[in-house]
């Protein structure tokens, strides 16, 4: 039992945090109205090595597992849930998909330069029909003399606008079922892949997420990403794993919620005292300080277990949920704090709970997460 | 390093997966309260009665004082050793959970911190061996979180302090055979108090009205009447006048405990649920395979979840002697809604037996309420972590 990040970790979550306080702080209100985060931004957390946190080495990547994905999360999500959202899909999708999937020329080839930066990622299981129920989704591929044919709409994908690669899942057999399901990797400037206009959001708004149309998408046989039919199983492992991601998200938006609070409760006097004196305000930051703690502490656990080797996915789920919910309650509460001031855009905290939102929908909505994890306990229970 | 990670197995590197002497622990106090804790324990909450022949069973394996060191006669283990015989035994009874938790917590541990030499060879190896049961007395009528307002008084009179006044609510209070006391020995609101060990035969201490309580009935909850007690001087333990300080260090080590027997009272109600879930049967199918019932399974998993990393932390934080005021705190604030949170899902979903004695779930919401009383109330843990955050707001981001 130990509640203590490495060495390694605590340096990068310094350098992050820096990063993040200096490079993202200043400009994410921006960013958040123009709907977009400029690229130069991307290509220098590439640089410092914040993309490639979890890759291991060999692939130039900082080899700290998703535990250190959790910590960088955590530190991009407490100024601006956006970028952390880029990170999340670029690595924690395309590049886990790859690297857990692919085969030594792809990871060779894809996974220095998603590490570092020079290509960003992009993942593709969505369509207009299918969410949570992913299984059903109608993407297909053919084989051609060429290699593979792929024809169908993804929907809500995120870094699609600027990805130069796409990790796309589609249907290889005609039936339904979990082994009907293949991945391929799709490269920007294929002709049949057209990038739709990205969405106009409630949050995460500097976070591009397009719809993505292949439309007889011709692509080298070698392309297919891990083993033929094997796709949606290796979809689902990814996302076993996006979902401790996404809890570290809601984690560092919540945190940064609580720091504004803490700040604000101090500066403002009402009544004669610091709002922080009245016990009505001391008991909201105790239970947002006391959430935030409980949540982090799942998150990096059910991280741990997939680093060991022995991935917890009830313990995923439970971090995903309680985190993601947690963050919205932590997020109104803030705004409450801050009463008027909390209504604008002047203070970040309104944005960090629109943010949060999709937190708790995407990659497993809350209610696909709690009938997980009632599943898991039945089965614990009633073995 | 991690790329090859589904072929590696090593210890979780982070959070609360137990080591393998936890574990023994576990599986020998869980095997214990199944077999002899659990079948009892709805008659007895019924009755109010005393689980007399637990606790000394309980004494004779070494479990009624698991954290004094061996040179003492006891178990030697760490904190969160403590929490896990706390949390199952609360999963069978909470009663008994708290019976042992006060001895541990709130009795031996403040003797092993401030307690002399001559103290602890005399009364630490009788605690640990179960022959002595302990009480730890703190509030009054007039003073519950507020303990620097009590009215108890000791006064020095030769070798002896001569005690007056009344105490409340002392868990173990009537079988105990030794109470740790806390006395005003001075003036003021302020370093005002001190503690002594009291014997249960010392002439002028006489056990007064017993509680009738909504939960934890197997636990006796009594008042104190000291009339001219006397007290040998070497019974004062640390500094006069250092009282205060003391008990509120007894508490905030008590907090873990409670937030054990929280977690084993969750506990219960949650796999309680689940069993009956999957035995009972409406419209065709069984309660669990309907989505209300799986929203309130989950809920109490996660909830239960992220006590345990709460409460485990505190131990290791406590193991590692690095004081934390507010991870003590979350950990007993979150544990105790939770416990009450899954005792009352459970009785939602055993319906009209969740309501009845006999379905037993009834019991755990009871037994839950206490935990967000006592030891430290909710409100005053959470004005403990709003103070420690208030005083220190950049913890938040190195946690």
């Amino acid at each position: 039992m130990s509640f203590e990040l490495s060495d390694d970790l605590l340096a990068i979550r310094e350098l992050t945090g820096g990063f993040a306080a200096e490079r993202i702080a200043p400009h994410a209100r921006k960013w958040d109205a123009e709907k977009w985060l400029p690229d130069e931004v991307i290509r220098e957390m590439g640089k410092v090595g914040i993309l490639g946190v979890s890759l291991p080495e060999a692939y130039g990547g900082a080899g700290q597992g998703l535990l250190g994905m959790t910590v960088v999360v955590e530190e991009i999500a407490r100024w601006c849930g956006a970028t952390a959202l880029m990170i999340a899909a670029h690595s924690g999708l395309c590049s886990a998909h790859i690297r857990i999937a692919g085969n030594d020329s792809q990871k060779n080839h894809w996974l220095p330069k998603l590490a570092t930066g020079k290509v960003i990622g992009a993942w593709c299981l969505s369509e207009p029909e299918c969410g949570s129920d992913a299984e059903a989704l109608t993407t297909r591929a053919e084989k051609s003399a060429g290699g593979w044919l792929l024809n169908g709409r993804k929907f809500w994908i995120t870094n699609g606008k600027r990805a130069d690669v796409f990790v796309v899942t589609a249907r290889t057999k005609p039936q339904r079922g979990a082994r009907t399901i293949s991945a391929f990797i799709v490269e920007k400037g294929t002709p049949g892949l057209i990038v739709g206009e990205p969405e106009d959001k409630m949050g995460m708004r500097a976070s591009d997420t397009v719809p993505v149309t292949l439309e007889n998408c011709e692509i080298p046989e070698e392309n297919l990403c891990g083993g033929l039919h094997e796709g949606y199983v290796d979809a689902l492992r990814v996302l076993d794993r996006g979902r401790v991601t996404i809890g570290s998200l809601s984690v560092g938006l919540a945190r940064g919620c609580l720091e504004e609070s803490v700040k604000y409760a101090a500066e403002r006097k009402s009544f004669g005292a610091a709002l922080h004196a009245h016990q009505a305000i001391a008991m909201k930051l105790a239970d947002m300080d006391t959430q935030i703690e409980a949540a982090r502490l799942l998150v990096r656990q059910a991280a741990c277990t997939h680093d060991a080797g022995r991935p917890d996915k009830q313990l995923s789920s439970m971090a995903k949920l309680f985190a993601s919910e947690m963050a919205s309650r932590v997020g109104w509460e803030a705004i409450q704090i801050h009463g008027g001031a909390g209504y604008t855009k002047d203070v970040c905290v309104e944005r960090l709970l629109r943010d949060n939102k999709l937190c708790e929908i995407g990659e497993g909505s809350s209610e696909v997460q709690r009938i997980l994890i009632s599943r898991a306990e039945v089965m614990r229970l009633g073995a | 390093m991690k790329d090859n990670a589904a072929e590696v197995s090593e210890m979780i590197p982070f959070g609360y997966e137990l080591d393998e002497d936890h574990l023994l622990l576990r599986d020998s106090i869980r095997e214990f309260a199944r077999n002899v804790v659990a079948p009892g324990a709805i008659e007895r909450d019924i009755k109010g009665e005393f689980p007399a022949d637990i606790v000394k069973q309980l004494g004779e394996m070494g479990y009624q004082g698991i954290c004094v060191p061996e040179e003492y006669g006891g178990a030697g283990m760490d904190a969160l050793a403590s929490a896990i015989v706390v949390e199952e035994l609360s999963r069978a009874d909470a009663s008994v959970g708290v019976i042992n938790s006060v001895q541990n917590s709130l009795v031996i541990d403040p003797i092993l911190r401030f307690g002399s030499e001559a103290q602890k060879k005399e009364w630490l190896p009788p605690m640990a061996s179960g022959q002595w049961l302990d009480a730890f007395s703190l509030s009054e009528a007039g003073s519950g979180s507020d303990a620097g307002a009590m009215k108890c008084r000791a006064e020095k009179v030769g070798d002896e302090w001569v005690v007056n006044g009344t105490k409340l609510w002392v868990t173990n209070g009537a079988e105990a055979d030794f109470y740790l006391l806390f006395v005003r020995t001075e003036e003021g609101d302020r370093k005002n108090a001190s503690a002594l060990g009291v014997m249960r035969d010392t002439p002028g201490l006489t056990v007064g009205k017993h509680e009738d309580k909504l939960g934890i009935r197997g636990s006796s909850t009594v008042e104190l009447i000291f009339e001219n007690c006397r007290v040998p001087a070497s019974h004062l333990v640390g500094e006069r006048g250092n009282g205060l300080k003391i008990a509120l260090t007894a508490i905030d080590g008590g907090r873990l405990g409670i937030a054990a027997q929280a977690l084993g009272i969750a506990r219960a109600a949650l796999e309680k649920s689940v069993t009956y879930s999957i035995e009972r049967k409406q419209f065709g199918k069984s309660l669990c395979e309907f989505q209300a019932i799986q929203w309130k399974i989950a809920d109490m998993a996660t909830r239960i979840a992220a006590s345990r990393a709460l409460v485990y932390k505190g131990c290791w934080l406590k193991s590692r002697g690095e004081p934390s005021p507010h991870i003590p705190a979350m950990a007993k604030v979150f544990a105790a809604e939770t416990a009450s949170f899954c005792a009352n899902q459970a009785i939602q979903i055993f319906g009209g037996m969740g309501y009845c004695r006999e379905g037993e779930v009834e019991r755990y919401l009871r037994d839950a309420k206490i935990t967000e009383i006592y030891e430290g109330t909710s409100e005053m843990q959470r004005l403990t972590i709003a103070k420690s955050l208030i005083d220190n707001p950049g913890r938040i981001g190195r946690a």
